[in-house]
């Protein structure tokens, strides 16, 4: 049987088979790469670990990144929480500090998973990790969780190129959003359904997000991002596990992404000649980092 | 971008930062290279051009095509010092920045000189998440993208040579998914550049090492996905 390629059909196909998502996604990948699912769980588990490194590494370290853009942000937030003051809960804490722990690895030139794009590497392990933490989830949930997101990117990619220079950051952080919330819904032992709503509900509240990276490096508006992202993702999450259904359906839902994606402008697309990238301080700090490097 | 075809191109690659086709593309392209090339070069230049000239400093790009070309493999650590371990063995490496409107937005040309390699261009370009493009060695066209075993020759264009490449290699079962041929302007030397559906022997190698007039002949293992 060939993998549905539409967020209806997979649905449906699990609905009739009575399974969870992750298990007919699981069973699928292992047909199509010709080995057994429990390898395919080794894989996914081998990323997840990666994943976790990541973040240990993320919460201990303030190097700057090459460009000095950032690298100090997910320390500074550690040391607030030392303090004990803060406005969120210790969980939301977690999401928040793990999420820039990853991304500012992937500035500082340091291990990271790809899930979907090194730029967007920081929402669904923030997400997944930090909540399973939180709800004392074994490594088996969590690799239920990241199959979950990781159907949801591939059926997406279906019809839109997961990458800001083709269909802007909507593809990419936004994508990375409605991966983790409905890898958390799988967590929290939502249904299907509610799976699929999750991911409907944060892609429909990031669509048009455009990609305008500051001297073209993947830092700012990046690694905020990535913190601000994974927040909205457990948002998105909550809302589907409360029964809440998105009006308009998810593969309509990628279609309009599409369409947007399609209709931006090339020069929101990556190649930074637009938005922040152009804005008086986002060109003084293009032209100080080419005499910088010119220097070198 | 291609279309994505399994969960681990959603999830994963594990690989250095912070981009896939400014980093991660460059590793490639160098571990290609460094393949092409066929032993650690003594000294190597790379020509960067416009986006990867312009971004490769902050992405790393110029210490990613370097550790490639050292072996290193893009979840390598080690990526990031590249170039104190380039000096610890001897390598005198090189970087030019310039802008070129006929190239693609990430391309670059890379020089290598070695001890028993005396020289060798190589040309590439970083499509995107990771996908890279073997486009030029020593100026004739390939089509070298590391999803496949590939095997490349240079060698005095005559009448035969494809056949008695091909044979050999359907002598040992293997099939030819795709094959790419070029020769130079004054048509005395060409090029092939054979993706095969298999892992071709040593013993089909040296034969096809025997054979007369073959210039250049390496078989680059397909890269890990
Ligand atoms: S703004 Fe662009 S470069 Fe940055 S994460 Fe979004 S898509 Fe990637």
């Amino acid at each position: 049987m060939i993998k549905p390629d539409t967020f209806k059909d997979i649905l449906e196909l699990a609905e009739t088979e009575n399974k969870k998502l992750y298990e007919i996604s699981q069973k699928f990948e292992a047909d199509s790469l010709e080995i057994a699912q429990e390898e395919i769980r080794d894989r996914v588990k081998n990323i997840l670990d990666a994943m976790k490194e990541a973040i240990k590494q993320g919460l201990i370290s303030a190097e700057k990144s090459s460009s000095g853009l950032s690298g100090d942000n997910c320390a500074k937030l550690v040391e607030k929480y030392k303090s004990g003051k803060s406005l969120f809960s210790k969980t939301y804490q977690k999401v928040l500090t793990y999420s820039l722990a990853t991304i500012e690895q992937n500035a500082r030139m340091g291990k990271i998973a790809a899930c979907p794009t090194a730029g967007s590497c920081g929402i669904v392990p923030a997400v997944i990790i930090a909540m399973a933490e939180s709800l004392n989830l074994d490594e088996e949930e969590q690799i239920n969780a990241l199959i979950t997101a990781g159907l949801i990117g591939e059926i997406v990619s279906e019809k839109l190129a997961l990458a800001g220079a083709v269909a802007g950051c909507q593809s990419e952080c936004g994508v990375a959003a409605a991966m983790a919330a409905a890898g958390l819904v799988e967590m929290c032992e939502g249904t299907n359904e509610q799976i699929l709503n999750a991911a409907a509900l944060t892609l429909k509240n990031i669509m048009g997000l455009v990609c305008d990276p500051v001297a073209g490096l993947v830092e700012i508006p990046c690694v905020k991002r990535n913190a601000f992202l994974s927040i909205y993702a457990v948002t998105g999450a909550e809302l589907a596990l409360a029964g809440i259904k998105s009006v308009i359906p998810v593969d309509e839902i990628v279609d309009a992404m599409k369409q947007v994606g399609e209709m931006m402008s090339p020069k929101l697309k990556e190649s930074s000649e637009a938005g922040l990238a152009v804005t008086p301080s986002g060109i003084q700090i293009t032209e100080e980092l080419a005499k910088k490097w010119q220097q070198d | 971008m291609k279309k994505v075809k399994t969960l681990f191109d959603v999830i994963g690659p594990v690989m250095i930062g912070p981009s896939s086709s400014h980093t991660a593309g460059a590793v490639r392209i160098g571990l290609l290279s460094g393949k092409i090339f066929g032993e650690i070069p003594q000294k190597v230049c790379f020509k960067l051009y416009n986006s990867f000239a312009k971004t490769g400093k902050g992405h790393g790009t110029d210490k990613g095509l370097l550790g490639g070309v050292l072996g290193m493999d893009v979840d390598d650590e080690s990526i990031k010092k590249a170039f104190d371990i380039a000096k610890k063995l001897n390598v005198d490496y090189s970087f030019e920045y310039l802008e070129s409107y006929d190239k693609h937005p990430n391309s670059v040309d890379i020089l290598l000189e070695g001890k028993n390699v005396q020289k060798m261009e190589i040309s590439a370009i970083s499509k995107g998440a990771g996908e890279v493009v073997i486009t030029k060695i020593n100026g004739y066209s390939f089509n070298i993208n590391g999803d496949y075993d590939t095997l490349v020759l240079i060698y005095k264009d005559k009448p035969g040579m494809i056949y008695k490449v091909t044979a050999l290699i359907q002598s040992a079962n293997l099939n030819i998914a795709t094959m790419h041929c070029d020769r130079n302007a004054k048509g005395q030397e060409a090029s092939m550049g054979i993706c095969l559906d298999g892992v071709i022997s040593n013993e089909i190698l040296d034969k096809l090492k025997e054979i007369e007039e073959v210039y250049l002949i390496r078989n680059i293992e397909m890269l890990k996905k």
